[in-house]
């Protein structure tokens, strides 16, 4: 690995995407080593909140706002009296990219609608073996006791 | 168990190595003119939003206006996930716990009770105003929907899950979410019957023109994108909450659909 990776001007130049890979691992490493489905679940979230942090952090602009248009620009295109064709006087370089906010937005609200479904998932796992814990349930799966009734039956 | 520790552990290690070691070819932090933040996408979207659409907030116009196509299907993606969630739980139901007491009102607390009726009408206004105020600051649909959904969340922990299925029946939460969907293409297919001979596009608000009462087209679409926000106000809202309550009850609400 180049040491440069870990020089301080390069850190501190590139720090949204330290703080994106932890983050992002923290929710891995959750996935893969937890028993739990429930600690799984919410390791799936923290790697989703990463790769949101992941879209924003590299949609920022130095010394940009955010990206609605500001309201004297509009004042004074509003007021020429100008033909088909002309454009406000806009710099892009002065507003933050719209397309990673808008594809986060979006990502939100069907990340927590997906998280509602494999909640429910686990709901029904838990009545089917009476527990959540992965061990549990493969040890249910390959030697079922016989006196339990399916919770579904 | 010991060993996957392990082993995830090592996998994580390595993964996070590599994607440092690749976050070295990235641009820097706030770099303007970064390969995303230079693109002639985003640039065009930035110069002409408020030419096209007349709003000057440029994610909603990207949202609803150039990319309606895929928010649309964003908004049936939560529909389905709120639809397969009471296919999951939905059919669990028995006899003896239909009446399960998660349904009845909680021991009516009033410093809870009293905050709650508080403060539900004031969310439920400032998610209207989120919904409607979409055009000139933060905010559009998505935000709007869950602030109203979260609206009735608060009334169900409040004072109980029975006295906020009163208000909003689960019978309806799954239909009112379909409903929002329905505006949405409704507005988008509406397009395709006006307009010269062969007709627009779907969700080429332009055409509207000939049915609003305003001059340009591009003031059309900024009505036009008001209108696919409450498509999709509608649809959030209800399933944010019909989510809520297949799970807080166990799938045991009297008759989901």
């Amino acid at each position: 690995m180049s040491p440069a990776v870990f020089q301080l001007a390069s850190i501190s130049a590139k720090f949204n995407y330290w703080i994106y890979i932890i983050l992002m691992m923290i929710g891995l490493f959750a996935m893969i080593a937890k028993n739990n489905l429930i600690k799984k679940l919410i390791g799936m979230t923290i790697f989703q909140t990463a790769i949101i942090l992941f879209y924003v952090s590299i949609g920022v602009k130095e010394g940009a706002t955010i990206p609605i248009i500001e309201y004297e620009t509009l004042k004074e295109y509003n007021s020429q009296k100008t033909g088909y064709g002309a454009k406000p006087d806009i710099e892009p370089q002065d507003y933050d990219n719209p397309l990673p906010h808008v594809l986060m937005l979006t990502a939100i609200v069907v990340g927590v609608s997906t998280l509602g479904l494999a909640l429910a998932i686990a709901q029904r796992v838990f009545d089917q073996f009476g527990s959540l814990e992965e061990d549990e349930i493969l040890e249910e799966l390959t030697h079922p006791k016989p006196a339990k009734e399916p919770a579904n039956g | 168990m010991q060993s996957m520790k392990i082993i995830g552990g090592l996998a994580v290690i390595v993964t996070g190595a590599l994607l440092l070691r690749a976050s070295h070819d990235f641009p820097d932090w706030g770099d303007p003119l970064s390969p995303a933040n230079d693109s002639q996408t985003s640039n065009y979207f930035l110069e002409n939003a408020y030419v096209d659409a007349k709003t000057p907030n440029v994610v909603t116009v990207v949202l609803g206006d150039y990319r309606a196509f895929d928010t649309m299907f964003e908004t049936v993606v939560i529909l389905t996930a709120g639809l397969a969630i009471f296919a999951v739980l939905g059919w669990t139901q028995r006899e003896d716990i239909k009446d399960a007491a998660v349904l009845k009102a909680v021991e009516e607390n009033p410093i809870i009770g009293v905050t709650c009726r508080l403060l539900v009408p004031v969310i439920q206004v400032f998610a209207l105003y989120v919904l409607a105020h979409g055009h000139y600051s933060p905010g559009g649909g998505f935000q709007g929907g869950v602030m109203f959904g979260a609206s009735f969340i608060i009334l169900a922990l409040g004072t109980g899950l029975g006295s906020a299925l009163k208000r909003f029946r689960d019978t309806r939460a799954l239909v009112v979410g379909a409903i929002g969907v329905l505006v949405y293409a409704g507005i988008g297919f509406l397009p395709m019957f006006l307009g010269d001979d062969p007709g627009r596009n779907f969700l080429d608000y332009g055409a509207l023109k000939e049915i609003l009462p305003v001059e340009k087209e591009s003031m059309a679409r900024s009505h036009a994108i008001l209108g696919i926000e409450t498509g999709v106000f509608i649809t959030v809202s209800a399933v944010m909450f019909a989510v809520y309550f297949l799970l807080a009850s166990h799938g045991r609400t009297k008759d989901s659909l």
